[in-house]
């Protein structure tokens, strides 16, 4: 350390570890990432063999999606507790409208999109304009969603899910150099994934989020149109959820508890990735890599050949850890802030 | 003292005692159901046993949004009570398997149980600064995996006599209506009229400036905690009484969690802390078994119902947040 020290003094132009330390406040989510692969290679070669981690991709594609959307939420200050719902509506309407034929497809899709649009325009301008947190707001749309998509649906799930509907969840397209077979949802991931880092850290948008989390007064005195921020962020959210919910029907099928828990589980997966839980600190690439590493800390815990219940403890166990570290590293460094 | 702060004190004491608006609304919407239920239903809405009928309903949800009233006046939350609720029916019934004499080592057990999950969200929160929301959900993932690890069904049986917490009436009052409302009463006058009560609102509403003149913020949270556990575990041994037996879902099945959560919040508690009190959750839980009564016997849809349920809270919310100023997250 002196040493360094007397480096660093040597050479002032060439002070590295500001540099290094922003590098490091980013990556341990990404050093748990790549050890719990690595984990899982060494009990499962095969794991990281082309085919299978784009399996494993296709899996994680839709948490992930969610993960993007949550991040949008949760920097504003927020949360969307609705979108596990969305996803299950998604999931029941889509299959009752297309009634498997795929003529219906495209304008089924479409329809979906239009309603998660009004979903994330009410969430947003509930929240803004009648003040109600948006805990209760996203909350009560839980409670909402899943009613209309049970009372249309008549409790059972009814028509079924075209062949191309479903293939952006399980579809490949075959004989793709160097991977073999290339899975539609990994695809849609690439795409969305990217949409959601520029929308995030390259336009005005993300930034505006950001600083709505961070000091909503200082946000509007600004110049910051703050509720239209808002609505757009939960906009975001859900459309996540609605593609979310495309891939999960293309992927499992059509149930009544596809969506259930996933918002938690999107939750989790931002505070994995460092987000600040009351806004005005998030990065993309950390939350999908957060979305990444839960789902990849499923999959190793299912290798350990652990049951199911015991998933969910050791899950909640990472989380509280997870969050523990964060605001522990965080007192360390002086910043009295909760995270 | 002067007159001046003499006044304002014994003012600020009849404020928190003073009926809340939100019991105008619960009758308002009584009414109304009285009305519609006259028009289209069947039976009288407004008979002594129907009224019964609503206040038992409310009985299991009431006790535990009583709980999370302390939780969330501390600027704090609790996720994990609906499992903690699960943990406590399937113990309870697991130690007791029927034999009367083994009701208070069951008690004793579960009582144990829920205090130690109450410390160990509060000291997550405070001592560890995790985010309550995070903290509270781990802790209720936890419960709920070890949980579910171990029991699959319905898991011993609870005696005769333990059946006399749900079934039983001292005089014609229902035993649950007589638990529910002396828990009430016992929290508003905790709140009310004691130090704790008083340090709970201090921290709740300014957690610096209650630690800087003097309160030990780390014990109110914590000790807010414990009772919001301790609420859920007089649910779960509710529950287990009504239903003979314990099972593992049936605190999720009930969604204790997030509807306790709402019913605090329709009731005029802030979710950001320091303002409310139980008489508004009690209103608010008995505004939900008025209308969950209603759409019964007018024979609504069970998911149309689930609709309207998800509509009134946001729309009970909206009403309030635009009686304040505040503005909210």
């Amino acid at each position: 350390m002196a040493a360094a020290t007397e480096a660093a003094i040597d050479r002032p132009d060439r002070d590295w570890r500001p540099h290094l330390a922003g590098i490091i406040r980013v990556l341990p989510v990404f050093i748990v990432l790549i050890g719990i692969i690595v984990w899982i290679a060494i009990l499962n070669p095969r794991f990281i063999e082309p085919a299978q981690f784009l399996n494993f991709l296709r899996r994680s594609a839709p948490l992930i999606i969610l993960a993007g959307g949550q991040l949008f939420v949760i920097v504003t200050g927020g949360f969307d507790l609705s979108q596990g719902s969305l996803v299950t509506l998604t999931v029941l309407v889509g299959a009752l409208l297309a009634f498997g034929d795929p003529a219906n497809t495209w304008w089924v899709i479409l329809l979906l999109y239009g309603f998660g649009l009004l979903v994330g325009i009410f969430n947003g301008a509930v929240t803004s304009y009648l003040r109600v947190p948006s805990f209760i707001t996203t909350l009560g749309m839980l409670l909402t969603l899943k009613g209309v998509a049970l009372l249309a649906t008549g409790g059972a799930p009814r028509g079924a899910l075209p062949e191309n509907f479903r293939a952006f969840g399980r579809a490949f397209i075959e004989d793709v150099p160097l991977v073999g077979r290339l899975p539609w949802a990994v695809l849609v991931l690439l795409v969305v994934g990217s949409l959601l880092v520029f929308l995030f850290h390259f336009t005005q948008l993300g930034k505006q989020a950001l600083a709505v989390g961070d000091n909503q007064h200082a946000a509007r005195l600004s110049g910051i149109n703050v509720p239209l921020v808002r609505i757009a962020a939960f906009t975001v959210s859900s459309l996540c959820a609605v593609t979310a919910g495309i891939m999960l029907g293309g992927f499992s099928g059509v149930s009544l508890n596809v969506g259930d828990g996933l918002e938690l589980e999107a939750i989790s997966a931002v505070v994995l990735g460092g987000a600040a839980l009351l806004g005005g600190r998030g990065n993309m690439p950390a939350a999908l890599a957060g979305a990444l590493t839960l789902q990849a800390l499923f999959t190793l815990l299912n290798f350990l050949g652990l049951p199911s219940p015991i998933r969910v403890a050791v899950q909640g166990t990472i989380i509280i850890g997870a969050v523990g570290f964060a605001a522990w590293r965080a007192a360390r460094s002086g910043q009295e802030r909760e995270v | 003292m002067s007159l001046a702060t003499r006044t304002a004190t014994a003012r600020s004491r009849t404020r928190r005692l003073r009926v809340p608006a939100i019991w105008l609304l619960l009758l308002a919407i009584f009414l109304i159901a009285w009305l519609l239920v006259s028009l289209f239903g069947r039976g009288d809405f407004a008979s002594a046993s129907n009224v019964n009928n609503i206040v038992e309903r409310a009985t299991a949800l009431g006790i535990v949004a009583i709980g999370q009233t302390f939780a969330i006046l501390v600027a704090s939350i609790d996720l994990s009570v609906a499992y903690l609720i699960s943990v406590t029916a399937v113990m309870a019934s697991f130690i007791m398997q029927g034999d009367p004499a083994k009701v208070p080592l069951a008690i004793l057990v579960v009582a144990a149980i829920g205090a130690g999950v109450g410390l160990i969200n509060g000291l997550l929160v405070t001592k560890a600064r995790i985010n309550p929301l995070i903290a509270t959900l781990g802790v209720g993932l936890i419960l709920r995996g070890l949980l579910n690890a171990s029991f699959q069904n319905f898991t011993g049986s609870v005696p005769a006599s333990f059946q006399f917490l749900a079934y039983g009436r001292i005089g014609p009052v229902p035993v649950p209506v007589i638990i529910f409302g002396g828990l009430a009463l016992f929290a508003s006058v905790l709140l009310a009229r004691t130090r704790f009560g008083a340090h709970v609102y201090a921290v709740g509403g300014n957690r610096n400036a209650a630690r800087l003149s003097g309160i030990r913020d780390h014990r109110i949270i914590i000790g807010a905690h414990v009772i919001t556990s301790l609420t859920a575990v007089v649910t779960g041994l509710y529950l287990a009484s009504r239903l003979r037996s314990g099972a593992p879902w049936i605190g999720s099945d009930g969604v204790y969690d997030l509807e306790s959560i709402a019913a605090v919040v329709v009731g005029g508690t802030v979710l950001s802390g320091g303002r409310g009190g139980v008489l508004g959750t009690v209103a608010g839980v008995l505004i939900f078994a008025v209308l969950d009564t209603m759409f019964n016997q007018l024979g609504v849809d069970s998911y149309l119902k689930q609709v309207l349920r998800g509509l009134i809270i946001i729309t009970a919310v909206a009403i309030y947040a635009a009686r304040s100023r505040e503005v909210v997250g």
